[in-house]
């Protein structure tokens, strides 16, 4: 399967632009799969430092997690002042504890107004962005989440620090 | 593996049970495209998911106007209490009694392990097939096939 959505500056990403490996990820806040996957991708990003550049979409499975939209909507909140990644980080640090207090909590920790925070999850204000990065997924082949691609190629091991290493080395030249 | 009906076939028809009381038939359904799923078993890893994506796809799947249906051999009371368990909001079918009948009249019945096979069919209004996918038994086949085969069909409607 290939990515269908070519990444874009909308796109939220950490390296550089210009590095040879990009690791794109769908995944959803609540799901446990991805806190387990969490910590891995922190590894994967030291070890290939500069010369990798990870994107997270958002693949919220609303049904199952009654939080995972609502932490969606927090990181995107979160963006708009410059701490996406620092919100999304924190969520999946305290994943266990996922809940609405908790997302409030997390935006207090970042100086965010609680009150703008609120009112983002109520109206679900950037539905349309994470509902597009969720059609795009289903586009690309994403069935499940975690789900990874590795320089526009799904990657299907499992998410786990060696494997996907091995998988960058094997495939990135 | 199995040999699933191909495109150009018109979809056999059949009656199954919804629930202990509801019997839902493809029939019913003509004049809206329609997806059928086949799955394994209710409760195991990969089906919840495949189950739980498709849920999520469905209002994606009724901009097309398109009905999805779940279809394996377990019982109604079984598929009740996985639907209510996964806050499922669309039909599961129980091919059940004679055990995978339909299934088999799909080419989508595994004889070896006793259940349906994990095969995807896209039927148009009027009742013919117009694309199927048989994945592997333990793959979750995701949904961009069936949304390709509706945005084919829509159109060619408009055309």
């Amino acid at each position: 399967m290939n990515l269908k959505v070519p990444v874009a500056v909308s796109d939220h990403s950490q390296g550089p632009e210009d590095a040879p490996i990009i690791l794109i990820e769908y995944g959803d806040y609540e799901c446990p799969y991805c806190g387990r996957a969490f910590p891995e991708i922190k590894k994967v990003e030291k070890h290939f430092g500069s010369n990798l550049r990870f994107i997270f979409r958002n693949f919220p499975l609303r049904e199952i997690h009654p939080y995972a939209e609502a932490a969606a909507e927090a990181a995107e909140f979160a963006a708009t002042k410059g701490v996406f990644w620092e919100m999304h980080d924190n969520i999946y640090l305290n994943q266990r504890l996922l809940s609405i207090p908790t997302l409030i909590k997390l935006a207090e920790e970042l100086n965010l107004s609680i009150a703008d925070l609120e009112r983002t999850i109520e109206k679900r204000a950037y539905e349309s962005k994470i509902q597009k990065d969720f059609l795009g997924g289903i586009k690309s082949g994403v069935n499940g989440t975690p789900t990874f691609f590795i320089n526009d190629q799904r990657y299907d091991g499992p998410p786990t620090f060696n494997s996907i290493v091995a998988s960058i080395e094997a495939n990135v030249k | 593996m199995s040999q699933i009906l191909s495109p150009g076939t018109k979809a056999p028809e059949f009656k199954l049970n919804v629930t202990p009381d509801q019997k839902l038939s493809l029939n019913e359904l003509k004049g809206k495209p329609v997806i059928l799923a086949f799955y394994p078993a209710d409760w195991s890893p990969v089906c919840s998911d495949q189950m739980a994506l498709y849920n999520e796809i469905l209002p994606e799947f009724h901009k097309f106007d398109a009905e999805l249906l779940g279809i394996s051999i377990d019982s109604y009371w079984c598929h009740t209490a996985f639907a209510e368990s996964r806050n499922l909001h669309f039909p599961l079918l129980a091919d059940f009694e004679p055990k995978g009948a339909v299934a088999k009249k799909y080419g989508a019945y595994q004889e070896k392990l006793g259940v349906c096979e994990r095969a995807l069919f896209v039927i148009d209004k009027e009742g013919t097939i117009v694309w199927s996918y048989l994945s592997p038994m333990g793959e979750n086949p995701g949904a961009d096939g069936i949304l390709e085969a509706l945005e084919r069909l829509s159109k060619k409607k408009k055309s």
